[in-house]
């Protein structure tokens, strides 16, 4: 593993190895425990896949109970516990610690119910995102938030990580597509938070634990919320001379107030490279391409397509093609989720950056990615949720070359510090988790994260639930909790290899 | 301004036992001072939601209506800044300007509670979280705030989240303070999610259905590819207090808004007259005019105005509220539906602390929950506003300790011991 600081290791702990395997056989059967170096390899990291850790024990429980037994075993011993969903989060936060068990969710792998009266289905948190459409097209439904690894993520991932995808500016993210959760703390206690209903009275403790990353509750069950599919949805490729003008239609559409479903720019490189990987029929002439999706009554569509045609006009748009059926949308929308591999094509190693900023600013924070991609002689493509402000550059480096890998982290470090600059966030939908957690002070100072750290330490008062994630640590005071300072060591951050 | 000397000068009154702070730094002086003094102190807007939850016995109060104003609004980027004391009529009239409005259409207590036009501020929007008609199309409050800065319990100034819609940097603290009546941060700056006025509105009713029919109808409605905004019922002794040329029908309403541009709004309601088999019901169609005012009625509780009835708000799933609308005919309430039957205002002439819990134990049958809006002060002392159990109060009073640890804002607002 990297240098980067994590908690300190209980030596202690490990020693007690077989005796925690056969207290915990107590709570699950024997064949839920992983404890042997090859069974725990697969654990060893998650989609950041950079950084590896092998756990403790990995220990992969059947139910609700089973949870709560082991959970409260691990408090009252102080033993760490990582929870993990599909292992697929960007950031590291299920990146397992030396000492830890890695609590795997896997088995949770069932829909309880679906419920078309009150519109909602009830999920274990293993179930993938995109089998719970599955579960509910044949009625016309589906779910809404569609991250682009719906095939493999986990819905409690979703939960854990406050998941968005290419819908999110009309659709909202996980947080406003779930109705309640059942959870077991910490300490071994289950609980349900809302329901199926809206608005549960209280704090708005289901809003909390949405995108906290695992480091306050194991999530043991969600219930969705489902929507009608649209009776009609098209999407628009347009082509533009200059990323600005891109930007400027964009920034017009919404003024008109036109809320398409999704609107995607991608850059000249990210063209080339999708293009030439899916033969998506993007016009290779621009500079950017728009994607936007409109969906409604047919008659409504249409209506948008031709204001939207007729904006992008105004802003120099050189050229438009409208989908004509499902199939030619489906083909437009396949260069642009082809974006990684794409770029896996032109160089050994790529780095995707997330981070959000104001819409306004998307042709000005491009113009100063570019002027970084020749400072540190990196290519760079991009792609945006250009709806919501959500960027994701990504850095083709060779992570062989050693240069190369220090130039990398350092040059998504300026991208998102970037974004902070021009009233942005570090992150749009991957979280935090390891990869961001030292660049936490860039947006927030002392009380802020320290707020944030009460919160957990209410939960969780021996920070044992994924501690290292999200919140920065000083190497000093990592066994007291306490907190990175503001303006203080800021060189760490460049001791994460980023990609 | 990230952080404010506690020792530069004032001219606050600190033997005052109301405070109307003008900017940041006196609010800080003020949380800093009752904080070391061990006062508690009530937070206060405009007072329009003030007889939501229990009335509470504090050394000061903190009146945030001074605090007002947009810091920052930009329609293109779609969102408002404002001070958390800014009346919310003045920021839906500047929306308005711009063709943008704020999606969750917030309950507008000023008439049951007679509080003439007056709806209060921002602050106490959040603070309170109670969400329109347009809530299973937009969601509420909590979906609309962006981002925030306050004091907490110490005084100490914190901020979470920004002005934009995707943000996974750190725990979500805007919805955690959304609804959570003043009781952990003195808010004192919001950023709030605005979206566009859509051009046409249009609503269907359908007039004289018994409950289970317009249940029925509400769902299909939701449940289908037209994208209503709203669906409401109310029963026929409510329907006197809709007067609408368009409407001539005697009998309930049952009530579907459809919003978007004039060709959209034209066939989704022919739609849904075919879908929902509507065809040889008492059918009225109210133009955008008259369904602006039927909603903003609803928004208003105006069927419950001018009374001084109490009121409940119990939420259900929508398959639960026929059952429990008939296990509660034993208290003869008033009743309307929003939300597509999920939401039930209920009226009712007398109330008692043993029939709240009463009320409430139906409630919980149909895994609902039930908040008392409105009821004589001597009933609301003894009973629970909101719904709660053992557990989640107690998450909560650790959730409540870890910005307030003193309990200083707002003690007993929400529950007793919080």
């Amino acid at each position: 593993m990297s240098s980067l600081k994590m908690p300190k290791v209980d030596r202690q702990i490990l020693k007690n190895k077989d005796k925690i395997v056969n207290d915990i056989s107590a709570f699950t059967q024997k064949g839920n425990i992983l404890s042997e170096n090859e069974e725990l390899k697969p654990y060893e990291t998650d989609g950041l896949a950079a950084y590896k850790q092998t756990p403790m024990l990995v220990v992969l429980p059947e139910n609700t109970n089973e949870v709560s037994k082991i959970l409260s075993y691990c408090n009252k011993n102080k033993i760490k516990v990582v929870p993990r969903g599909a292992g697929t989060g960007l950031a590291g936060s299920a990146l397992p610690l030396a000492d830890c068990i890695l609590l795997g969710l896997g088995k949770f792998n069932k829909i309880k119910e679906i419920d078309f009266n009150n519109r909602c289905v009830v999920a274990q948190p293993g179930v993938t995102n995109l089998s719970i459409t599955h579960a509910v097209q044949d009625k016309g439904f589906y779910y809404a938030p569609d991250p682009s690894s719906q095939m493999a993520c986990s819905i409690g991932g979703n939960v854990a990580e406050n998941s968005g995808g290419v819908h999110s500016l009309k659709y909202g993210t996980t947080t406003n597509n779930i109705l309640g959760v059942e959870v077991v703390l910490m300490d071994g206690t289950i609980t349900r938070i809302g329901g199926k209903v809206f608005d549960a009275p209280g704090y708005d403790l289901l809003g909390l634990i949405t995108g906290s990353e695992g480091l306050l509750c194991v999530i043991t069950e969600v219930t969705v919320k489902i929507l009608k599919k649209p009776d009609t949805v098209k999407a628009i490729l347009l082509g533009f001379p200059t990323i600005e003008d891109a930007g400027n239609s964009v920034m017009e559409i919404i003024s008109n107030g036109i809320i398409p479903a999704g609107m995607e720019i991608m850059d000249k490189v990210l063209l080339e490279a999708t293009n030439n990987f899916s033969k998506a029929g993007y016009p290779l002439e621009a500079e950017a391409m728009l994607i936007t999706e409109l969906d409604g009554t047919k008659s409504e569509v249409d209506e948008l397509i031709k204001k939207v045609a007729e904006i992008c006009k105004k802003n120099k748009c050189t050229s438009v093609k409208i989908s004509k059926s499902d199939e030619e949308r489906a083909k437009f929308w396949s260069g642009r989720k082809a974006a990684f591999p794409a770029c896996g094509e032109m160089a050994p190693d790529y780095y995707c950056v997330d981070g959000t900023i104001p819409r306004s600013k998307l042709a000005k924070v491009l113009r100063e990615i570019t002027k970084l991609s020749k400072k540190y002689k990196l290519p760079v493509a991009n792609a945006f949720h250009a709806g919501d402000g959500n960027l994701h550059p990504i850095i083709m480096f060779d992570a062989n070359d050693k240069i190369s890998l220090e130039k990398t982290e350092k040059f998504g470090e300026d991208i998102l510090k970037l974004c902070v600059k021009h009233g942005g966030v570090l992150s749009g939908e991957h979280g935090i988790g390891i990869e961001k957690r030292e660049l936490m002070c860039e947006m927030f100072n002392n009380n802020d994260i320290q707020q944030q750290i009460n919160i957990k330490n209410s939960l969780d008062p021996s920070s044992l639930l994924n501690p290292g994630k999200v919140y920065p640590i000083l190497r000093k005071c990592a066994e007291e909790g306490r907190l990175h300072i503001h303006g203080r060591d800021k060189s760490k951050f460049s001791d994460i290899p980023r990609f | 301004m990230e952080e404010i000397n506690q020792n530069s000068p004032t001219s606050l009154d600190f033997n005052t036992e109301k405070f109307e702070p003008k900017d940041e730094i006196e609010i800080q002086q003020i949380i800093k001072f009752c904080y070391k003094k061990n006062l508690p102190i009530e937070i206060v807007g405009n007072q329009t939601k003030l007889d939501i939850g229990k009335k509470m016995q504090c050394a000061k109060t903190l009146d945030m209506s001074k605090f007002s104003g947009i810091i920052d609004y930009k329609p293109e980027e779609l969102f408002i800044k404002v001070k958390a004391g800014t009346p919310i009529n003045f920021v839906r009239e500047e929306l308005k300007k711009n063709k943008q409005h704020l999606a969750f259409e917030p309950i507008n207590f000023s008439k049951i509670f007679k509080k003439n036009s007056n709806e209060g501020t921002v602050g106490g929007t959040l603070s309170c979280n109670f969400s329109g008609s347009r809530r299973f199309k937009v969601g509420s409050a909590r979906d609309h705030i962006l981002g925030f800065k306050g004091f907490n319990g110490k005084g100490e100034k914190i901020k979470s989240g920004g002005t934009v819609v995707k943000n996974v940097t750190g725990y979500d603290l805007s919805k955690l303070i959304t609804g959570s009546f003043g009781t952990l941060l003195a808010i004192s700056e919001l950023t709030l999610k605005v979206l566009p006025l859509e051009s046409e509105t249009k609503t269907i009713i359908v007039s004289g259905l018994a409950l289970e029919h317009a249940m029925g109808i509400m769902g299909s409605a939701i449940a289908s590819s037209n994208d209503p905004s709203g669906a409401v019922y109310y029963p026929g002794n409510l329907r006197n207090n809709f007067v609408f040329n368009d409407l001539t029908h005697p009998g309930s309403i049952t009530a579907i808004r459809v919003e978007g541009t004039k060709i959209s709004t034209e066939q989704r309601i022919n739609n849904l007259t075919k879908e929902l088999v509507l065809e040889d019901k008492k059918l009225t169609i109210l133009d955008s005019t008259q369904s602006e005012i039927f909603w903003e009625d609803t928004r208003s509780l105006k069927a419950f105005s001018n009374s001084d009835k109490n009121v409940l708000r119990a939420v259900v799933p929508p398959s639960e509220t026929v059952n429990l609308l008939n296990r509660l005919k034993t208290f003869h309430p008033n009743y309307f539906l929003d939300w597509g039957g999920s939401l039930i205002w209920l009226e009712l002439d007398y109330l008692s602390s043993q029939k709240i819990d009463q009320i409430r134990d139906r409630i919980l049958d149909a895994n609902g929950y039930l908040t008392v809006i409105k009821s004589p002060e001597n009933v609301k002392s003894s009973s629970e506003i909101f719904t709660i159990d053992p557990i989640k109060f107690k998450i909560s009073q650790n959730i409540k300790k870890s910005f307030d640890p003193k309990r200083i804002f707002n003690p007993g607002k929400m529950y007793t011991g919080i």
